[in-house]
């Protein structure tokens, strides 16, 4: 009975540990996202206004 | 509950065991020089970028450190010092490392591409490439230069983390990978000089069992005449200042006068004081590297304040 419990405790740890490791994973791919989104790369976000001026349509 | 009574506890792998085949302790010398590359570059980078790209440089040197594990099982199997790790010891099956060791390495590449750039994930590739293959699986069993040629897949670290800032390579990030590529040499033979491994048995060429450990000593003092120019050299580039040229020089000057020492030993002076010069010179080349970097990372911080540089 120890022996079964010592491999429950084992596995036990084991996927906790692969759950942290995924929901971390998860959290930086979102971080990353919001970031790329909101931040990094301004000069190649769309701006309609910058596009209309450029073009010079819309008066 | 009948699966479980096949199964044993000795071959039940915990989690430990899984992070243990990624090396932590040499991850952690990865994260920290991988941080100064990014950090030094003169760009500023977003703190998630940063940190991502951080996060999977050091995750792509996990796997190959599990590919490592993998290919060595056999003689970490005959060697004392590595009998505990996790493949010879039964916990880990050699294909679980295998995979884990693949999978990490194309996850940690595609990530630090989408993090960063391509050049940097390309980079990564090659370093995990060259850890894994040409060092691990060619050269180590081979040549006595291993610990040399080892020492270039330590060395990219920086040079990644420069090129997921810009997008190119430059001579600061060369230069930060000539300082540890140089300076792997005199730090690994002075820890074979003093620490009793069985590398003979395992059929590993170490230098000192190859060409002796008089050669040892005298390729010690070589290379640390090399790493001189180039360490200090460092200090008159855009990333350099009068703060780490200072260091710099200070540190070499200790450093050739300890890998001096050391080739002036002979083997009854070091056994009658249990390799003390050896240990010395071995325990202050971490502290060299650590300095080193750390010093750059200082310049960075007084540039904010108009200070650092040679501006």
């Amino acid at each position: 009975m120890k022996t079964e419990h010592e491999i429950h405790k084992r596995r036990l740890g084991r996927n906790v540990g692969v759950g942290i490791l995924l929901a971390g994973f998860v959290a930086v791919v979102f971080g990353l996202t919001m970031a790329k989104v909101t931040g990094v790369g301004l000069k190649d976000r769309f701006e309609p206004q910058r596009a209309i001026n450029q073009i010079g349509i819309g008066g | 509950m009948s699966d479980l009574s096949t199964s044993t506890p000795e071959g039940e792998a915990s989690f430990g065991d899984y992070i243990a085949l990624f090396k932590p302790r040499v991850m952690s010398l990865v994260v920290f020089t991988a941080f100064v590359g990014l950090m030094v570059a003169p760009v500023s980078v977003h703190p998630m970028v940063a940190f991502t790209s951080i996060l999977f440089i050091a995750v792509g040197a996990g796997a190959s450190g599990a590919l490592n594990m993998w290919w060595d099982a056999d003689i970490d199997m005959v060697m004392k010092r590595t009998q505990s790790r996790p493949i010879p010891a039964g916990r880990v099956q050699p294909g679980e490392a295998l995979q884990l060791g693949i999978w990490l390495s194309v996850i940690s590449v595609g990530m630090l591409g989408l993090a960063a750039n391509i050049p940097a994930a390309g980079l990564l590739a090659f370093t995990i490439f060259f850890y894994a293959v040409v060092y691990t699986m060619w050269l180590k069993r081979w040549t006595p230069q291993n610990i040399v040629i080892g020492g270039a897949a330590g060395a990219f670290p920086p040079m990644v983390g420069w090129v997921a800032a810009t997008g190119s390579v430059s001579l600061e990030a060369i230069l930060m990978f000539a300082v540890i590529f140089f300076w792997t040499p005199p730090h690994f033979w002075a820890l074979a000089l003093f620490v009793k491994t069985d590398y003979a048995k395992a059929g590993v060429p170490m230098l000192t069992v190859t060409h002796g450990r008089k050669e040892t000593r005298k390729q010690i003092l070589i290379y640390t005449l090399i790493l001189a120019p180039v360490a200090v050299g460092l200090g008159f580039t855009s990333i350099g200042g009068p703060v780490y040229l200072t260091a710099a020089v200070i540190m070499n000057v200790i450093f050739i006068l300890g890998g001096w020492k050391i080739f002036k030993r002979d083997e009854a002076t070091t056994e009658a004081d249990n390799h003390a010069a050896e240990r010395k010179f071995f325990k202050f080349s971490i502290a060299y590297l650590f300095l080193h970097f750390t010093a750059l990372l200082v310049e960075k911080g007084l540039a904010a304040y108009g200070l650092g540089g040679w501006a």
